[in-house]
């Protein structure tokens, strides 16, 4: 999980970096960031800790940005986006969030984002975006070269982000910020906590109900401090981070979407709107119309590995009279599951759930059944 | 009763003719929640340096080499149940397994205890 830095370039730092050295995390390069993978209490406890109560987590690597239409218009700003992804960006109501992804002209995934439309007075015609640290800097070159005369990508990195996960975030929310505790899923509304301004969203990426909020990055350690003094809330690093999200289901992008998968093959037919669906008008959208139409020959299943042994990244999947079918892309121990987890690419013909295949373990082939998404039932606020 | 240890943070505690291998406190700390633990067959002969059993954290698989040549002669089986049991007492009943050695010889090739302590500082 931990992407190699580039040796010739020093680490960034989040605006929260001496937080987590001050609690004793251990740090890891990961996306050209110094990132806590974990706490002194190790990963198992901080998942668990995430399901039963509420999880704080840094993820200020992340790209912020904003595109901006000079004619304060959100059809202007809306067209700009929808002609590079496949999400209905115009019927967003003011403060509503989606997730998306940024396509290649095949219909390969250049990237996956979050897109809002900025409902704060005198931003009328203002989207907000939020891509991967490891992609931010190919995304925005790719979205400046497409936007049109009249919209600008404004980069926001001097603001820190952070996630609170899990059951008891509405409750620790309320305590903060009662307005944004009444949010709906995935919407989003901006507030003051402690007198700093947020931008908070109902939304994340473990399968809990929690919220993730944008500040200033000199205000985040003082924000950071203010959800960590409840004692429902503990931080919680990058390994954790990636249990939670697999056993949800959710993808991670460089593992289970790339630019060699197409949405639909990834299972996120979902995140198409009708509108777009029928309409097309985004990059690869052929590609995209023709395996809603027909079904695409690999599509992403979620496996079940029988045993204690985990599959990770990179295990062939076999049917068991020994025919290649497909490779897992992420896989692990499952700590709610109580039992290794997996998702991965298969032949169309071996994706229904239930099916019996094998992957390959160091050699050995480990029985598995196709199973059902997610591992671990979501828990969104609807 | 002797005790040495490898550079990738195996030990070998010396009874008679054989040995418990397991990984040290520093390698479990590392390692961080053990989750798996594959062991070999009893009866299976192993080189030194070669892969004798795998430990899993929740983040990765880690190789745990043979410190020393000889014969699988006992494996921890409890260690299925509750793999843990690395984190929680590495140098004791987180044992891996008994080798019994070809070559008392190889010893004298591994780190004594204040070696490997010395080692683990200048990490």
């Amino acid at each position: 999980m931990a992407e190699p830095a580039r040796a010739d370039e020093p680490l960034l730092k989040t605006p929260l970096h001496a937080e987590h050295v001050a609690l004793g995390a251990r740090m890891v390069p990961f996306a050209g960031y110094d990132m806590p993978v974990q706490y002194p209490t190790g990963i198992l406890t901080e998942h668990n800790w995430t399901r039963d109560h509420a999880g704080l987590f840094d993820v200020s690597h992340m790209g912020q940005a904003f595109l901006i239409a000079e004619d304060k218009s959100h059809e202007t700003v809306a067209r700009a986006l929808e002609a590079m992804i496949p999400a209905d960006v115009l019927n967003l109501k003011p403060n509503q969030q989606r997730y998306s992804q940024l396509l290649a002209d095949d219909g390969g995934i250049l990237d996956d984002l979050m897109v809002t439309r900025v409902g704060a007075p005198g931003h009328e015609g203002w989207l907000y975006l939020v891509v991967n640290a490891s992609m931010k800097e190919q995304d925005y070159a790719h979205i400046e070269a497409r936007l049109p005369a009249g919209v600008t990508l404004k980069r926001k990195d001097d603001l820190g982000l952070m996630a609170l996960q899990g059951p008891s975030a509405a409750a620790v929310m309320a305590a903060k910020a009662p307005q944004a505790a009444e949010l709906a899923f995935m919407m989003s509304t901006d507030v003051q906590i402690d007198g700093i301004w947020c931008h908070i969203s109902r939304s994340g990426y473990t399968g809990e109900d929690g919220f993730e909020i944008s500040c200033h990055g000199n205000d985040a350690p003082g924000l950071w401090r203010a959800f960590l003094a409840n004692p429902e809330v503990k931080p919680i690093g990058l390994g954790a981070r990636d249990s939670l999200r697999l056993e949800a289901g959710l993808c991670l992008y460089g593992h289970d979407i790339d630019t060699t998968t197409s949405p639909i093959e990834a299972g996120l037919i979902w995140s198409i709107q009708k509108r777009r669906r029928e309409e097309g008008g985004f990059p690869g959208a052929e590609r995209v119309q023709r395996e809603i139409k027909d079904g695409a020959s690999r599509v992403r299943v979620g496996l079940k590995p029988e045993g204690r042994a985990p599959a990770r990244e990179g295990a062939v999947i076999a049917t068991p009279d020994g025919r290649e079918v497909g490779i897992v892309t992420s896989g692990g121990f499952g700590p709610t599951v109580n039992g290794p987890v997996a998702m991965g690419y298969v032949s169309k013909d071996v994706s229904a759930v239930g099916t019996d295949l094998h992957l390959i373990v160091r050699g050995k082939p480990i029985p598995a059944k196709v199973a059902a998404m997610p591992f671990a039932p979501h828990r969104y606020k609807r | 009763m002797t005790t040495r240890y490898t550079k990738d943070h195996e030990y070998i505690r010396i009874e008679g003719d054989a040995g418990i291998v397991g990984i040290t406190d520093y390698a479990q700390s590392q390692l961080g929640d053990v989750v798996f633990v594959e062991l070999p067959s009893v009866g299976k002969t192993v080189n030194k340096g070669d892969e004798a059993a795998v430990v899993e954290s929740v983040k990765a698989a880690s190789e745990v080499y043979a410190p020393v040549s000889g014969e699988v002669v006992e494996v921890n089986s409890d260690l299925e149940a509750s793999p843990g049991t690395v984190n929680e007492d590495p140098t004791g009943r987180g044992w891996f397994l008994k080798i019994r050695l070809t070559n008392q010889g190889e010893l004298d090739g591994l780190l004594t205890e204040e070696q490997y302590q010395d080692f683990v500082k200048s990490l």
